[in-house]
């Protein structure tokens, strides 16, 4: 029955374990490439805080709820709170240069043989969306998995 | 913009002092106060230029509503600011070691860190508005403090009532105070011209009146304030005595100028002012919980304060700062001194304390230095008290208002004699009681002795704060601070009351007993608790009538709705239609009837787990939908949504019962015939939608700025971070509230509907 087997995401399976092993750093690093790479292809801070959060979740299914908060260390609510802090201060930054609240400031550096970076404040602001967006999802998920 | 540095520091200092706290354990406090004792000094050192001119700060914030961050530091802000700061550091001292032990000590330090800053916003503000948002953050801050033993139910209700009752005058004080910015034309405090003509007079005095009574307890809104003593005893000396409480009082006595010199201003004032004192005077005899008395004290003190405003004029002035002084310094000194008792013996019952003095010889001379004041005899405590007889005896009102204070000063010296000195006298009742360690009688003490030595100078004191405080209540304040005023009624007055409240007192034990014996709330709570009640019972009819708890009448009150205004829209509207021919492509076609496979199948499916599944066939469709219009981001964020969405089901699906099918065919077909009928409109829609255009699009000016203005080459990110970032802001704050609210739900679940969000 389709019912038991999904009862058992309790039970050690070591087939699941094993996958989810090694999908979980994959996954994060995948979902941090989406992050980086949000600004000029398709990626972003939602989007990368999804898939780090079904990578969690996939975690979650192979060991114990418990595991993941351990593994993770921070408290969410904390991630929660530290996303929100980073996109507010994304906002704040352009206000020191007198500019009105959420104004994008940028900072660039020309590398030898033509590489450039460019970083600015929308991606902090980025950086902040992926927090929250991990963090609610995943906490939804985990307080949801260990309700008995 | 000192001042905006200053508030700013104390609210980066309250999120710093957990961690303080965690470091340093009960020595924190000793800490932390340094920077509201600095500030005590820069205040302190401005003292020669608010007297010749305030000095004024003023920074543009949202100038359109007239929203600026302006800030005056004039003899009334330096008053409020010296006590806040200086009391405040005090108490966080105090506070400190207090909490000695507790791991919410730091939490503690925080909030009164949060507070202080809050209430210094308060008194510098020089904007309505600014002043307003400081208000409200002193009672959100008063609300965390009184509920800080979250645990305790009496503390749960105390704060909630504290901020129904005050939060509910600050409405009304914002309206007022729109109302004034409106009238006067002006939001800038020092700048009001006196509004005491204008046909809105009225009006916007009732509604800024009840935000200011509400905030000082003010009958018949005194019933929070003693409900408010379930907070830890630093927090009652600091807010509920000395400081935020105070509050009401301070904007009554910066808007005289603004709104004084009426009848109507005298007549309600003294009316307020005088119910206050008696009731609070009255109530404050029959209790015998230390901090209630006090309390109730406190209650009958800000009644004198308001009534010293109401008299006007500049005796009265004068009279209001120095006894505003006076109380700040005695009452603070007297809760600390009730929360080193209860520290040193484990009770404030008076009934149970006696011989004190012995164990606590320290903390007993502190009380009865603070007690001398209180009773009008220590030379701060006199000064005042002459002050506000002289005020009261030169108005017309004489009769009631001189009335009044002789009614609140016996009630005054009974509860000074009590609380002072009896129970510090006679057989130590108390064996295990102790003094404290210093940071618990450091307080009490430098509060206690300035409350002696300030008295001693009036003439120092008058130019160092107290004329220009007087000049902000009322222009050219000309007064003259001294002790001695001669041997004239008002003396004969003050020595009567000292004389009959300490005879009555005598009757103490009696009177408490007899209190002790009626639990009987008072009516003004009463209606308070009426009026609660029934706004649940209204919210609880209204639910029962729109809830029904059955997802399915959910649904289809919403779909129904919308269908009846989409229809009523529809009458009164032809649609274009596109009348381009659709190019629709072989595999769309494949996706389109997989998805319509996928629907029927979930439809159809005999258990929850494989409607899932199928329906995940719908959202891959969706996703591949996006893919096929150029939309990436939003085809990986539908997938993401779509794996997550499957693993919160099955998370919920293994705590039901078994499926079954409870519904009939024919629930069955009205159900599809309203999901059919939704959906052809939902298509209809995006069909004539794409055909509305009304001005040009904005998606025109993104695909041409993302790149020059925003740096990016996405234009989907660049709109949610850049471009439209503020509403993603306000998305995600909402998200994570949402989170917070899920988590907190589950987890009170999971510990048997407790309040814990462990």
């Amino acid at each position: 029955m389709v019912g038991q087997a999904v009862g058992r995401w309790r039970i050690y399976s070591v087939i699941l374990a094993s996958v989810a092993r090694a999908m979980l750093p994959l996954l994060l690093v995948f979902s941090l490439f989406l992050l980086w790479r949000g600004h000029n292809e398709p990626g972003g801070g939602f989007t990368g805080g999804l898939v780090a959060a079904a990578g969690f979740a996939l975690y979650a299914m192979a060991f114990q709820p418990r595991s993941v908060r351990r593994v993770i260390r921070v408290d969410l609510r904390t991630l929660m709170g530290a996303g929100l802090l980073c996109a507010a201060a994304a906002g704040v930054i352009g206000m020191a240069q007198n500019k009105p609240f959420m104004t994008g400031v940028w900072i660039s550096w020309q590398g030898p043989e033509g590489i450039a970076v460019e970083i600015g404040t929308p991606f902090l602001f980025d950086v902040g969306v992926y927090l929250v967006v991990f963090s609610v999802t995943l906490s939804i998920i985990l307080s949801k998995a260990e309700e008995r | 913009m000192e001042p905006l540095i200053a508030v700013t520091a104390i609210f980066a200092l309250a999120l710093l002092a957990p961690q303080t706290s965690r470091l340093l354990a009960h020595r924190a406090g000793w800490l932390l106060s340094l920077l509201p004792f600095g500030l005590f000094a820069w205040m302190a050192s401005l003292s020669p230029a608010v007297n010749a001119d305030p000095p004024k700060w003023n920074q543009p914030w949202v100038p359109e509503i007239g929203l600026n961050l302006a800030f005056r530091l004039d003899g009334l802000a330096l008053l409020f600011g010296l006590l806040i700061t200086g009391i405040g550091g005090l108490v966080l001292v105090y506070a400190g070691e207090y909490m000695k032990g507790d791991p919410r000590a730091g939490r503690l330090l925080s909030f009164l860190l949060f507070f202080m800053g809050s209430m210094l916003g308060v008194v510098l503000a020089d904007n309505l508005i600014l002043l307003f948002v400081f208000w409200e953050l002193t009672s959100v801050s008063s609300f965390l403090l009184i509920g800080f033993n979250s645990d305790e139910e009496g503390s749960r209700r105390g704060a909630i009532q504290a901020l129904v009752v005050t939060g509910g005058g600050g409405l009304a004080l914002l309206a007022g105070l729109v109302w004034m910015g409106q009238a006067a034309q002006t939001y800038e405090i020092s700048n009001l011209p006196s509004l005491a003509g204008h046909p809105a007079y009225a009006g916007l005095f009732a509604l800024v009146a009840i935000g200011c009574f509400t905030k000082s307890a003010q009958f018949p809104f005194h019933f929070w304030l003693p409900n408010a003593m379930k907070a830890p005893t630093p927090v009652s000396a600091y807010l509920h005595s000395a400081t935020m409480v105070k509050a009401g009082v301070y904007l009554l006595a910066r808007l005289s100028p603004t709104l004084g010199g009426t009848q109507i201003w005298e007549v309600t004032l003294t009316a307020v002012g005088g119910a206050t004192m008696v009731v609070g005077g009255g109530l404050a005899l029959i209790q015998y919980d230390l901090k209630r008395i006090l309390a109730y004290t406190t209650v009958a003190a800000l009644g004198t304060l308001v009534l010293a405003l109401g008299i006007g004029g500049e005796k009265a002035a004068g009279a209001a700062m120095a006894f505003l002084l006076a109380h700040a310094l005695y009452k603070g000194a007297l809760f600390l001194v009730a929360g080193a008792v209860d520290h040193g013996t484990g009770t404030r019952d008076i009934r149970a304390l006696s011989g004190l003095a012995r164990q606590m010889p320290i903390t007993g001379f502190a009380a009865l230095l603070a007690g001398l004041s209180m009773l009008g005899v220590a030379p701060m405590g006199f000064l005042a008290k002459e002050m506000a007889f002289e005020a009261a005896l030169s108005s017309p009102l004489a009769a009631v208002q001189a009335g009044a204070l002789s009614l609140a000063a016996v009630a005054f010296a009974w509860v000074a004699f009590v609380v002072g000195w009896r129970i510090f006298r006679g057989t130590p009742s108390q064996p295990d009681a102790h003094e404290g360690s210093p940071g618990l009688w450091l307080g009490p003490m430098v509060l206690g002795l300035l409350g002696v030595g300030l008295g001693c100078a009036p003439a120092w004191l008058e130019g160092f704060v107290g004329s220009a405080a007087a000049n902000s209540v009322m222009p050219d304040y000309q007064g003259h601070w001294s002790l001695w005023h001669g041997f004239n009624l008002a003396l004969g007055l003050g020595v009567g009351c000292i004389v009959l409240g300490l005879v009555g007192a005598r009757a103490s034990e009696r009177a408490v007993a007899w209190g002790a014996e009626r639990k009987a709330v008072v009516g003004c709570e009463r209606a308070y608790d009426a009026a609660i009640a029934g706004a649940n019972r209204l919210a609880e009819t209204f639910t029962s009538l729109v809830q029904s708890g059955r997802l399915r009448v959910y649904l289809q009150t919403t779909i129904g709705t919308t269908l009846v205004l989409l229809a009523a829209a529809m009458l009164r509207w032809t649609p274009d239609f596109p009348n381009r021919p659709f190019d629709v492509r072989p595999h769309e076609v494949l996706l389109l009837i997989a998805m319509l496979a996928g629907v029927i199948g979930a439809a159809h499916s005999k258990s929850r787990l494989s409607a899932v599944v199928i329906l995940g066939v719908v959202g891959f469709g969706v996703a591949l939908t996006y893919v096929l219009l150029g939309a990436p981001d939003l085809a990986m964020t539908q997938i993401a949504v779509e794996i997550l969405t499957v693993i919160l089901f099955v998370l919920t699906f293994i705590h039901l019962p078994k499926f079954q099918r409870a519904s009939t065919l024919p629930t069955r077909l009205g159900d599809a015939a309203v999901a059919t009928v939704f959906g052809a409109a939902m298509g209809f829609l995006c069909l004539v939608a794409s055909e509305q255009r009304y001005g040009e699009p904005v998606s025109a000016y993104f695909v041409e700025n993302s790149y020059p203005l925003a740096h990016g080459r996405n234009i989907v990110n660049v709109i949610l971070v850049d471009f439209r970032g503020l509403d993603t802001m306000g998305e995600i704050t909402v998200l994570a509230l949402a989170g917070l609210g899920v988590v907190a739900l589950w987890s009170a679940k999971r510990s048997g509907g407790g309040a814990s969000t462990r």
